[in-house]
């Protein structure tokens, strides 16, 4: 009897252990699901003369993607976004963060430009708005404005099949 | 000779200068920032505050307060604004609700339950002593004395 329950709270307590050990710290749930996609107008990184602003795609699903020259892990997730780009679902805009306008476009150049276009955050001011706290983070955004769906780290191809693709078919029908 | 000696002298002496007015330029509020940015995690560096974090978020985040606060916002408005953005993780006192009534509540929950454990258990082990008979008392004694 003893035996046996020194046996069942070892195994709970191991259980309990391994969950632990494979959620991801640095995935925190995001308080901005659900909620509109905060305000902000920026210069477009390739014209510095004009600005974007979130309004401007009101009425469609798009991505919005945060990345940086200096970010070593959007170097591992920009091919998968070439290809998503490629496929066109959903047009996909740039976040360049705390980043150099010549490192940046020098950057797009080398590796290709997926980008519907790019807003230029130099201070990281809208990246702070957006709760970014580890570049690359992706956020998908419905027609209403309102954002969906965040994801932080890299984008993988397995993710725009399972979750990308599907969330934003499903967010053309609303 | 002389006199350029003396010239490089005063530009020290005025760079330090210039240096102690940027640091000191107002203690109280650089006391506020400090006393809210301890209250608030680096989530690049999850087990440092934003005070002590000098990840380039935290600088940052510690500008953004210093912003705020020198605009007249409380120290609660600042800490909902991080909240907003970055959820209750950011907070170094989680606030008590639903969720994390567990986290509030877990250790004096196992507390209480170890306390119980523990008194049955000395209850069970008492009543599990056999009191002694009067022959083995009788018995007991007669070895004391030998």
């Amino acid at each position: 009897m003893r035996v046996a329950w020194v046996g069942i709270i070892f195994i709970a307590l191991v259980s309990l252990l391994a969950v632990g050990l494979r959620l991801n710290p640095r995935e925190v749930p995001s308080p901005l699901i659900g909620k509109p996609a905060p305000h902000f107008e920026l210069p477009v990184l390739q014209q510095p003369d004009k600005t974007f602003s979130e309004k401007d795609l009101q009425g469609k699903v798009w991505i919005f993607n945060v990345w940086a020259s200096w970010c070593v892990a959007c170097r591992d997730e920009h091919p998968v976004l070439v290809e998503f780009s490629k496929s066109g679902a959903a047009p996909l805009v740039g976040l360049n963060y705390k980043d150099q306008r010549d490192d940046a476009l020098a950057w797009l150049k080398r590796f290709g430009d997926p980008y519907r276009f790019s807003a230029f955050d130099l201070d990281g001011r809208i990246g702070i708005d957006y709760g970014v706290y580890g570049v690359p983070e992706t956020y998908v955004i419905d027609k209403r404005g309102v954002i969906r769906y965040k994801r932080i780290g890299p984008v993988t191809g397995e993710l725009v099949k399972q979750k990308l693709v599907p969330l934003v078919n499903e967010l053309n029908r609303e | 000779m002389n006199s350029i000696a003396n010239k490089v002298f005063a530009v020290f002496i005025a760079a330090g200068l210039s240096v102690a007015v940027l640091a000191a330029e107002d203690p109280i509020l650089d006391k506020r920032v400090m006393e809210v940015a301890t209250e608030l995690r680096c989530l690049v560096c999850q087990n440092q505050t934003l005070a002590d974090s000098n990840a380039g978020l935290a600088v940052d985040l510690r500008n953004q307060i210093r912003e705020q606060l020198a605009r007249g916002a409380s120290e609660r408005e600042v800490l909902d604004f991080m909240v907003a953005r970055y959820g209750d993780f950011v907070l170094y006192r989680p606030p008590l609700k639903a969720s994390t009534w567990l986290l509030w509540f877990g250790p004096f929950a196992l507390l209480i339950l170890g306390i119980y454990l523990l008194i049955r258990r000395i209850g069970r082990q008492r009543s599990a002593r056999p009191e002694l008979t009067e022959a083995e008392r009788l018995r007991a004694e007669q070895l004391l004395k030998e």
